[in-house]
C-alpha cells in the first residue's frame, strides 16, 4: 500500500512535474521505505551488499541501547537528586506526575519515562533543525538526502548534557551540519565529525551550559561535580572518596553527557560495528593502547609533579566521561578518520595519546576526548597522504625491479 | 632541560602561529594547495624562523636594547642612556630579508621545482607576519639566546605542521563538492577556522 502511496505521487517529482524541486524529499522517503530504483548503470563500481544505507543503520542500530540508557540514567540521576530532597520542577515534572508516576529511583518506569522528557526534546529538535538544513541544501544542491544526517543527529543528543537549552540544541546542529558537513558538499565529503563539530561549537560559545558542576543532572539547583572534575582536583583519592564506584562508571550510573556513560553498552556497540565491520577494529586498538601507554606513563610521573590528576589508574580512565563512546562512536567514523588501514593505527594511537594527555595536563578541560579526536580529524588528511606516498614509491620501486 | 621541552611545546602546539595566532595567514593560505609545496614553504620557514630569532636576538640585546651598547668603548659612561630600541622593527626586517635571500639563493640552486613553485611566496617568507611575530615575541617575552633559538624553531615547526595538514586536506577536498560561491580561498577560510577549534585542544595548558 506504501509502494502504490509512492508511486501515485512519484509522477509529481519528476523532472518536468509541478514539486520536481522538492525530488529529494520524495527519494529519501522512497529508499528509506524500500531499496533504491537507481542502480550504477556503467562499470567499475563495487558490487556488494553494504551500501551507505545500511552501514548507516548499523551504526544506528548499535548505538540503541546507549539512546536507551540516555533516557533511563537521565531520570536515575534526577531522581535520585529529588529523593535526596530537591524540588521536581517545570513542565517535564508535571508530565511525569500527570501520568501518574512518582519520581521514585528504584522505580525503572519512573526513571525512564523521566528521563525521556530531557532526551527526547533534545532528539526531537536535533532532528528537527539539523533535517530542515538537511533538505534545503539537498533541494538548493539537488543532491539526495542521505542516511549520514541519521547517524549525525543520533549522535548528538547523546553527547549533550541533559539540561541543555532547546535553542542551544538547534544551533549548535545547524552549525555542524552547514559548517560542518554541508558546504563540502555534503555526506563523505567532511573533515571534521558534524555532530563533534557541533558539540565543540557549544561548548566553546556557551560553556556555561555545557560544563562545570550543574548542568548534569536534570533537576534545578542541583550541583555535584561530575567524577572527571573529581579527578581533576584529587585525582584516583577524589575518585575513591566519590559516592559511585567503579562499577557505576562501566555501567553508567553516572551523571554526564546523556548517552555516553556506560562504557559497557559502548563495548556491545563496538561489538555490533566490528562484527559487521562497519567500524574499524584498528582504530579503536589505537586508541585503547595509546590511551592505556599514556596513562601508565603519566602513573609513572605523579610522584613528582603537583598536579594529582597524573595518579589516576588507565581503568578509570577508560570509564569516565567519553572515553569510550567517543573511542566506539566518534574515532572511527569512516569519514573523518584516517582511510589507509596503517593510518587508522596511528591515528588511533594519537587520540588515545592526545585524549589523555589533553585530560590530565590541560586545566581548562577535565575531558580531553572530543577535542582529541577534532584535532585527530584535522591530520587524518596528512596521515594518509604519508601512507599512499609511501605505497606509490614502494610500488614503483617494486616494477624498477621487475622491468 | 625540562624548561625547554615545555617552551618547545608550547611554541608548536599552544601558540600555534598559523592557529592560534593567525599570524603568516596570506602564504598559509596561498602555499598550501599541495602538499610537497607546503612542505618546501613549510621547511623555508622553520629554517628561517630558527636563525632569525636567535640572531634578532642577539641584534637587540647587544645593540639596540637601553644600556645595550656599555661594551662599546667609543664614548664611555654616557653609552648607558643610549636606547635604540625604536630601530627595533627595521634591524629584524633586515635580518630576516637577508636570510631569506639566502634561503631564496639555496632554493633555485637546488630545488629549481620548488623554486617554481613557490613563486613570489618565496621572496615574501621575508614579510611573512609569523617570522616579524615570532621577533617580537622574543623581545616582549626577554628570552635568552638559547631560549629564543628553541623558541624560533618551535614556532618554525608548528607554523610548517599546520600548513602541511591544510594542504593535505585541501587535496583530499579535490573530492568535495562545495557550493560554487565558496570554492578556492573562502572554504580554505573556513577550514583554517575549523583547524584552529581543533587546536583549541592545547589552549589553557601550562607548561
Amino acid at each position: 500500500m506504501l509502494r502504490k502511496l509512492l508511486d501515485s505521487q512519484k509522477e509529481y517529482f519528476e523532472p518536468d512535474g509541478p514539486l520536481h524541486r522538492f525530488h529529494p524529499l520524495y527519494e529519501a522517503t522512497d529508499t528509506l521505505l524500500y531499496s533504491t530504483p537507481t542502480v550504477t548503470e556503467h562499470p567499475s563500481h563495487v558490487r556488494d551488499a553494504l551500501d551507505l544505507k545500511r552501514m548507516m543503520s548499523i551504526v544506528v542500530f548499535a548505538l540503541l541501547p546507549c539512546v536507551l540508557m540516555a533516557m533511563y540514567n537521565t531520570g536515575l540521576q534526577a531522581n535520585q537528586a529529588i529523593a535526596a530532597g530537591l524540588e521536581p520542577a517545570g513542565w517535564r515534572a508535571s508530565a511525569v506526575t500527570a501520568m501518574g508516576l512518582g519520581f521514585l529511583p528504584g522505580s525503572i518506569l519512573s526513571c525512564f519515562v523521566h528521563g525521556a522528557t530531557y532526551f527526547l526534546p533534545v532528539f526531537v529538535v536535533t532532528f528537527a533543525a539539523g533535517g530542515t538544513c538537511e533538505v534545503v541544501f539537498a533541494i538548493v544542491r539537488k543532491h539526495e538526502v542521505n542516511e549520514g544526517f541519521f547517524v549525525t543527529g543520533f549522535l548528538f543528543p547523546l553527547i549533550l548534557p541533559p539540561t541543555i537549552p532547546l535553542w542551544q540544541v538547534a544551533v549548535g546542529i545547524i552549525f555542524g551540519v552547514v559548517i560542518g558537513k554541508e558546504i563540502f558538499g555534503g555526506t563523505g565529503m567532511n573533515i571534521l565529525n558534524p555532530a563533534l563539530l557541533a558539540r565543540a561549537f557549544l561548548f566553546f560559545a556557551y560553556p556555561a551550559q555545557i560544563s562545570g558542576d550543574a548542568v548534569w543532572v536534570a533537576v534545578d539547583g542541583f550541583s555535584g561535580p561530575t567524577l572527571l572534575a573529581r579527578a581533576m582536583v584529587d585525582g584516583s583519592q577524589g575518585l575513591l572518596a566519590a559516592d559511585m564506584s567503579w562499577w557505576d562508571a562501566f555501567l553508567g550510573f553516572i551523571p554526564g553527557s546523556m548517552g555516553e556513560t556506560s562504557t559497557l553498552l559502548c563495548l556491545l556497540g563496538a561489538v555490533i560495528l566490528i562484527v559487521t565491520r562497519v567500524g574499524s577494529w584498528r582504530t579503536m586498538a589505537g586508541v585503547a593502547i595509546g590511551s592505556l601507554a599514556v596513562s601508565l606513563l603519566l602513573n609513572a610521573f605523579s610522584g613528582h609533579v603537583k598536579n594529582s590528576y597524573f595518579d589516576v589508574p588507565f581503568y578509570w580512565h577508560f570509564v569516565l566521561g567519553g572515553w569510550a563512546f567517543g573511542t566506539v562512536f566518534m574515532a572511527t567514523d569512516p569519514v573523518s578518520s584516517a582511510q589507509t588501514e596503517q593510518g587508522k593505527w596511528i591515528y588511533g594511537l594519537l587520540i588515545g595519546v592526545l585524549a589523555i594527555g589533553i585530560r590530565v595536563t590541560n586545566p581548562a578541560y577535565p575531558e580531553g576526548m572530543m577535542l582529541a579526536i577534532l584535532f585527530m580529524n584535522v591530520f587524518a588528511p596528512l596521515i594518509d597522504y604519508g601512507f599512499i606516498q609511501a605505497n606509490i614509491k614502494r610500488r614503483a620501486a617494486r616494477n624498477v625491479a621487475t622491468a | 632541560m625540562e624548561h625547554y621541552l615545555a617552551l618547545f611545546i608550547k611554541a608548536v602546539f599552544v601558540e600555534n602561529m598559523a592557529l592560534a595566532f593567525f599570524l603568516g595567514m596570506c602564504s598559509f593560505l596561498a602555499c598550501s594547495k599541495r602538499v610537497t609545496t607546503a612542505f618546501g614553504l613549510g621547511l623555508a620557514v622553520v629554517f628561517v624562523l630558527a636563525v632569525t630569532c636567535p640572531m634578532n636576538q642577539l641584534i637587540y640585546n647587544h645593540l639596540l636594547r637601553e644600556g645595550a651598547l656599555t661594551w662599546l668603548p667609543v664614548v664611555g659612561a654616557r653609552m648607558e642612556s643610549v636606547d635604540l630600541s625604536f630601530l627595533g622593527f627595521i634591524s629584524y626586517i633586515g635580518t630576516i630579508a637577508a636570510i631569506v635571500q639566502i634561503v631564496e639563493m639555496i632554493i633555485d640552486r637546488f630545488v629549481p621545482a620548488l623554486y617554481g613553485a613557490l613563486g613570489v611566496f618565496l621572496p615574501l617568507i621575508a614579510v611573512n607576519c609569523a617570522i616579524l611575530g615570532a621577533s617580537l615575541f622574543m623581545v616582549e617575552r626577554d628570552y635568552t639566546f638559547a631560549e629564543s633559538a628553541v623558541f624560533g624553531f618551535g614556532s618554525g615547526l608548528g607554523f610548517a605542521l599546520a600548513i602541511v595538514a591544510l594542504a593535505a586536506i585541501r587535496e583530499r577536498m579535490r573530492y568535495s563538492n562545495v557550493p560554487a560561491g565558496l570554492r578556492g580561498l573562502a572554504i580554505t577560510f573556513i577550514v583554517t577556522g575549523l583547524m584552529a577549534i581543533g587546536f583549541m585542544a592545547f589552549s589553557g595548558i601550562q607548561l
